[in-house]
């Protein structure tokens, strides 16, 4: 099977997304990329030292430069011609073109799946991570969005991939055009590739709180700030940094939850973390269910204390 | 300028799915059925274009539901909370998102909408489809994961939750929004307006009325539970949290 991998990228640099996204590929067959952007020289030949790949497809035209779906669909469907996989991270942009270029090929798109068992049969998640299903699909093609999370991450060095130009013409159908973004600037480990998270929840009672006791122990721990969508909705912070089903889905090597009492909505964006601390006054929180480390006090002397201590 | 709004009724949000003994699905027997959230802030965000806000020009929001008889209540649910009209497409197979779409694009042939309103995902499947697939169908520019809907006359500006932050995007008229959950509050509806929601117009098709052959194209082999993970241990003090953490290697 032949199958074409979304390269997630800012524009100078393949996303770490991707890597996993290429592991998934790998085990319906071959793999091959397509980078879509504007400029995007320095993306391909990134991509082309992802380890094991083949052919990576480069469409470079102003219309793709911010990805979007209404431009990038049709060009993805023209190279489906001779692949049988899509395959893109379930990012929000994988999430955001995947479904339209399923729609264009009448396939259902198979989301998020978490493993392969087979050419045609796959499990993903459903109810919130609340079930796991094992689904097969009758299309020929196949469409298919990756909890990145769920795969290893293949080498992003040691391939030798051969570069390809695509020619589009027409590319920009006109229907959408990109606005500007607000990227949050922020000097720490991006959410969904950190080694260490460290989340807060609305225990800290407020935004000021939470910059006071979450960064700084942030800062001595090199890690990522995550939140619960409890502090979220209460306007500590942004939602960008919302962990959990309906914000991040994140998996680290540590992640240290600070009042966040453990809803089922947020350890559904959590759980597959190797190592989970807890910090909560109740004894009792749902997230000393799933904790490796608990401690069980007042976050407001814990958490000043451990960021001094450590 | 007319606005179509499609709906899921779904599990609850409030309650826990619990697996089939048999592994086939989530048990809905007996069980409390709701809109899906995020139905919900769609059918809030065409009602309060309807009433003016965030551009307006917005005279009629018909509320779409596919599936099963009892979808019904969901859409008096829409009625009560401010839709003009509503369509069920009634069956009793499990409709996919791809079908979903195609009986959508057909509705919006039939009645022109301006703005297709679709929540990003249902809360059961989380398939996070059908709004794209409709764009892809129509040929329509999509606004997904929306923050934050402006209408104009000829086209509609929405803000996007993206990974790291925010997008803008302007697409022209007709165009398919679906929302994120920061878009707005959705209202509860009044008893008076339940009671009014009675006597607004509910009509009945069914997917061969718009041609649409429904035959699922994937099959659930089988539905488990999650892994569970144990329960570690509970540490008495700061110093001890430390050692821990010095002992697995996370100190920086």
């Amino acid at each position: 099977m032949k199958t074409l991998v979304w390269v997630e990228h800012d524009g100078g640099s393949v996303k770490d997304a991707t890597l996993s996204a290429v592991t998934a590929a790998s085990k319906l067959g071959e793999v091959h990329l397509l980078v879509a952007g504007q400029d995007v020289d320095a993306v391909a030949q990134a991509a082309a030292q992802i380890a094991g790949v083949g052919k990576v497809h480069v469409a470079d035209d102003a219309a793709f430069a911010h990805a979007l779906a209404e431009n990038v669909a049709p060009l993805v469907v023209e190279l489906m011609g001779h692949h049988d996989a899509f395959v893109a991270p379930a990012t929000t942009s994988g999430k955001n073109i995947a479904p339209r270029v399923a729609a264009l090929l009448d396939v259902m798109q198979i989301s998020d799946i978490l493993s392969v068992e087979g050419e045609d049969t796959f499990t993903r998640p459903v109810y919130a991570g609340n079930a796991i299903a094992t689904v097969q699909t009758s299309d020929a093609k196949k469409v298919i969005t990756v909890r990145t999370t769920a795969f290893e991450k293949v080498a992003s060095t040691g391939g030798s991939g051969t570069i390809e130009a695509v020619t589009a013409s027409g590319a920009d159908k006109g229907v959408s055009t990109y606005v500007g973004s607000e990227i949050a600037a922020n000097a720490r480990p991006e959410l969904t590739s950190a080694k260490v998270i460290v989340s807060g929840g609305r225990a800290l009672g407020s935004g000021e709180k939470f910059r006071e006791l979450i960064e700084p122990l942030a800062d001595k721990l090199g890690a990522g700030v995550g939140a619960s969508r409890a502090a979220v909705d209460a306007g500590f912070v942004p939602n960008d940094y919302q962990v959990g089903q309906t914000g991040k889905i994140v998996a680290p090597e540590v992640y240290v939850a600070v009042g966040i009492s453990g809803a089922i909505q947020h350890l559904a964006g959590m759980k597959d973390s190797k190592i989970i601390v807890a910090i909560n006054k109740d004894e009792d929180a749902p997230i000393f269910q799933v904790a490796d480390i608990g401690l069980v006090g007042d976050l407001f002397k814990i958490v000043p204390e451990l960021t001094d201590k450590l | 300028m007319k606005v179509l709004v499609p709906v899921k009724r779904v599990l609850d949000y409030n309650v826990k799915p619990r697996v089939k003994a048999d592994g086939s699905g989530v048990d809905l027997s007996n069980v409390k059925m709701s809109m899906n959230p995020f139905d919900e802030i769609a059918v809030e965000e065409a009602i309060r274009l309807r009433e003016g806000k965030n551009g307006g020009g917005v005279t009629e929001v018909i509320a779409v539901s596919v599936g099963e008889q009892k979808c019904t209540e969901t859409l008096r649910t829409a009625l009560a909370m401010g839709a003009d009209r509503a369509i069920l497409v009634q069956t009793d197979e499990k409709v996919e998102p791809l079908a979903v779409a195609k009986i959508l694009k057909a509705i919006a042939d039939e009645e022109g909408p301006s703005l297709v309103i679709l929540g990003k995902q249902a809360i059961d499947d989380d398939n996070n489809q059908t709004g794209q697939m409709l764009a892809g169908l129509t040929g329509w520019g999509q606004g997904t994961f929306a923050s934050k809907v402006e209408l104009a006359p000829d086209s509609v500006t929405v803000t996007r939750e993206v990974d790291g932050g925010l997008e803008t995007e302007k697409l022209t008229l007709p165009a398919i929004v679906t929302t994120d959950l920061r878009l707005n509050e959705p209202r509860y509806a009044s008893l008076p307006n339940i009671m009014k929601a009675k006597s607004k117009p509910l009509s009945t098709k069914t997917p061969a009325d718009y041609g649409v052959d429904v035959t699922p194209r994937i099959k659930t082999l089988k539905v488990v539970e999650p892994g569970k993970r144990q329960a570690g241990v509970k540490v008495a003090d700061v110093d001890e949290l430390v050692n821990k953490l010095t002992v697995l290697g996370i100190r920086k």
